[in-house]
């Protein structure tokens, strides 16, 4: 198979490693060769964080490259600008509405960007706008905000429903389980309306 | 049975398959979850979080030098605190093999600086070996383990971040059934004297040559020979990156990076058209094959700075511009790392910004105190260095200056080397105000237990250090415990400690807003708009929850935890429980 390059962006907290986890227990399942390259320490307390996926026959470089992203998927609207440059020409964005000011727009030394959405939209073709913090709430639970957008991507892949479901199942704490099961679905169900 | 693993868990799980017994580290991105790993899956090894690296290493030589394989794991400049039993274990050399594991953070992802810990191979005369991925962070623990046993002495294991913090497929082994050996008394092997000493440096010396002829024959380092127009010589990431650039030309890939094989590199030199060294950091590579007088490319075209990239070799090598497409032209606000709502260093900092101190800062989630808006740290260095450094500008500029200025020190950070420093306060008669952010965990590494938390590494309960006996144990009489949220009691009890002739110790007690066994938090705030009146004084403490919209000042109920930090500073009452109409309970 052609390498899949896959980049989780977000803020320090929001939930992106277990995002990423998830997406190894599925390249595992479908025999993939696969590099997952985390961000733990520092950044980790509220700053821009970023992980990279990729799947394929034979992978090398944990690094996803700028131009080089098949599929982005943000978990904040500014962290989808900050990253946009690494979508390759076609590639898919999955972009969540949630803002989180950075400290420089808490403290009035810049401004939060405005139209992000239009921007990126004029950018990528493929952009999907998702409300992942309502759905998150919805579901009873704003930390599967994380399970919603990967329900999303489960969607715009080729990897069959079940090999998502089984990975979820294996990676998430069971006491959760239940509720991240429904943000998934609800992930999922999202982009065939 | 194939399973997907960080570097840092397949360099546990090599330990583990090999035999090890000891591990002990300090914590220390990217190293951490290391030793994390093999408290929580291998019971049958004990490890321990040790005060800092410099007693880790020693912990693993003992055990070592008692039979059993050890391993110790640190970041890189917890190998210079470690430096000095390094230099020296390799002497006396080992019974047990001993893998010293460091892990480097080219880019600084999380870090002070970016040093090169290939040169301490070099310097202490000790073999290094660099895995490239996670599979090979499992094999070559194991092979670590065997030279050190082969060869009499520790081998050194180097990561670097995105070795340690990169899942890729791990073949899963079995436990290798390892004897513990016999211990022997051997005060020509262990007591490094003089005269015993002068003895071993021989031993070292002839180590080293056999070394390099192992160097020359051991599968650790391979040619893969692919079109001989070009030839690469590199190791670890570095490696993954060539690889990716440059496709089908011949490498050398060196998994023992210290001693070189010579003869293996003018036998793959002579083979290839051109010669180029890929390596992050430093030339070190490349200086010792120029030495060697072969002609090789490298740092000339690559940068010694940050961590290198598929793009920037294609880039500067090989002179390809890398095209991209989707990009915004505008402005887009960095987003530095912030101290967590909640967070109780965020209580302590407004204090002393308020009271325009001068502020020796230190290493932990309380360095975030340098930044925007806090801005109120002077100084940081390494562990420790806040205490040492107040004591300084002392004596440079006078009791004046120092009723002006404090340090500031985390309490893993003050066990680590904070002691030995506040001892010289007391006894070269300075008058420091010490400040001990005492939030009942290792913070900034990922929550590890420390010798004040009251737990091991396993989370079984164990004896806590006192800091207060500590400190008058040590000739402090002036100690005192604050918490860091009762803004007003703190801004008192710091005025007073600096104006106090005599060293004092304050110790700022608030658990981290993350540690789930303390802290109950209840529930999100709001700003009432009718008794808001936008004085934006909430906004000066710097917490991430507090937005302003123009309009009006809000919380953001996705971050707020309900500290009521804000509560303490606002004047007009206006923040209040979201939910409920009413005042706050
Ligand atoms: C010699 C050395 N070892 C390890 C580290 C990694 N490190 C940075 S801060 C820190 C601990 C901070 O804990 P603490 O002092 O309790 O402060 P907190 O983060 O909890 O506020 C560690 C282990 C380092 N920078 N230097």
């Amino acid at each position: 198979m052609q390498n899949l390059n896959i980049m989780i962006v977000g803020v320090g907290g929001q939930g992106t490693l277990l995002a990423s986890r998830i997406l190894g227990a599925v390249a595992l399942k479908k025999n993939y060769d696969v590099k997952v390259s985390e961000v733990h320490g520092m950044s980790q307390r509220g700053g821009s964080v970023v992980t990279y996926v990729r799947l394929g026959d034979k992978i090398h470089s944990p690094l996803v490259e700028k131009g080089e992203a098949d599929i982005i998927i943000s978990f904040e609207q500014l962290e989808s600008m900050r990253w946009a440059e690494y979508l390759r020409c076609g590639g898919k964005f999955i972009v969540n509405e949630q803002k989180i000011d950075p400290m420089p727009v808490i403290i009035g030394k810049a401004k939060y960007p405005e139209k992000i959405i239009e921007k990126i939209k004029e950018n990528c073709r493929k952009t999907i706008v998702v409300d992942a913090l309502s759905i998150a709430k919805k579901c009873g639970n704003i930390k599967t905000v994380n399970t919603v957008l990967l329900g999303v991507l489960a969607k715009s892949t080729q990897i069959e429903k079940e090999v998502w479901l089984e990975s979820l199942k294996e990676t998430v704490p069971s006491k959760f389980l239940d509720v991240n099961l429904k943000a998934f679905e609800e992930g999922y169900s999202l982009q065939a309306q | 049975m194939k399973k997907l693993m960080l570097g840092n868990e397949a360099v546990a799980r090599g330990a583990y398959e090999a035999g090890v017994t000891v591990a002990t580290a300090y914590p220390g991105t990217p190293s951490t979850e290391i030793t994390e790993t093999i408290a929580a899956n291998y019971d049958n090894i004990y490890s321990e979080w040790s005060p800092n690296e410099k007693v880790a290493l020693e912990v693993a030589i003992g055990a070592s030098i008692a039979g059993a394989r050890s391993i110790c794991s640190m970041k890189h400049v917890g190998l210079n605190v470690a430096a000095d039993p390094l230099f020296t274990v390799s002497y006396t050399g080992v019974n047990g093999g001993l893998v010293i594991v460091v892990a480097d953070d080219p880019g600084m992802h999380s870090s002070q600086n970016e040093q090169d810990s290939r040169f301490y191979a070099r310097s202490a005369k000790v073999p290094m070996l660099e895995p490239s991925d996670s599979q090979e962070c499992k094999d070559f623990v194991k092979k670590a383990l065997e030279i050190s046993e082969e060869f009499d002495c520790p081998v050194i294991l180097r990561l670097s971040t995105r070795i340690s913090h990169s899942q890729s497929l791990v073949e899963l082994g079995e436990k290798e059934d390892y004897k513990l050996k016999d211990y022997k008394k051997d005060f020509n092997k262990y007591v490094m004297m003089p005269a015993m000493a002068r003895k071993r440096h021989v031993e070292v010396e002839k180590r080293m040559a056999r070394l390099r002829e192992f160097a020359e024959n051991t599968s650790l380092n391979k040619i893969e020979w692919g079109s001989k127009d070009i030839g690469v010589i590199t190791s670890g990431i570095a490696y993954q990156y060539a690889k990716e650039a440059f496709g089908d030309v011949s490498y050398l890939k060196l998994g023992m990076v210290y001693p070189l094989p010579e003869k293996l590199i003018r036998e793959f030199s002579g083979k290839v058209k051109k010669l180029y060294v890929v390596e992050e950091l430093e030339p070190f590579f490349e200086n010792q094959i120029k030495k060697m007088g072969i002609e090789v490319t490298g740092k000339e075209l690559l940068p010694a700075i940050g961590e290198l990239s598929a793009n920037i070799i294609k880039e500067k090598v090989l002179g390809e511009k890398v095209e991209i497409n989707a990009a915004i032209n505008e402005a887009i606000p960095v987003r530095p790392p912030v101290m967590c709502p909640g967070c109780p260093h965020r209580g302590t900092f407004y204090v002393l910004k308020k009271l325009k101190l001068t502020v020796n800062g230190d290493i932990g989630c309380y360095t975030l105190g340098a930044l925007p808006p806090n801005e109120s740290m002077d100084t940081c260095v390494c562990m420790g260095a806040s205490i040492g450094m107040a004591h300084g500008m002392e004596k440079a500029r006078g009791r004046d200056f120092s009723r002006k200025t404090v340090a500031v020190i985390g309490d893993s950070t003050f066990i680590h080397s904070g002691i030995t420093g506040l001892i010289d306060i007391v006894y070269n008669k300075g008058n420091s105000t010490i400040i001990v952010l005492d939030n009942s965990i290792t913070g900034m590494t990922g929550h590890q237990e420390n010798p004040t938390t009251g737990f091991t590494i396993k989370g079984e309960p164990t004896r806590q250090v006192d800091l207060v006996k500590l400190a008058n144990a040590i000739g402090i009489d002036r100690v005192r415990v604050a918490d860091p949220f009762n803004l007003k009691e703190f801004e008192k009890i710091v005025k007073e400690e600096v104006e106090a002739d005599e060293p004092s110790l304050i110790i700022a007690q608030r658990p981290c807003a993350l540690l789930k066994r303390s802290v109950n938090f209840k529930g999100p705030l709001k700003i009432s708009s009718e008794k808001c009146r936008k004085c934006k004084v909430c906004m000066t403490i710097g917490c991430p929850a507090i937005v302003d919209k123009g309009s009006s000042i809000e919380i953001n109920d996705a971050l707020c935890v309900g500290c009521e930090l804000c509560t303490k500073v606002c004047r007009f009452d206006a923040i209040e429980k979201a939910g409920a109409d009413c005042a706050k309970s």
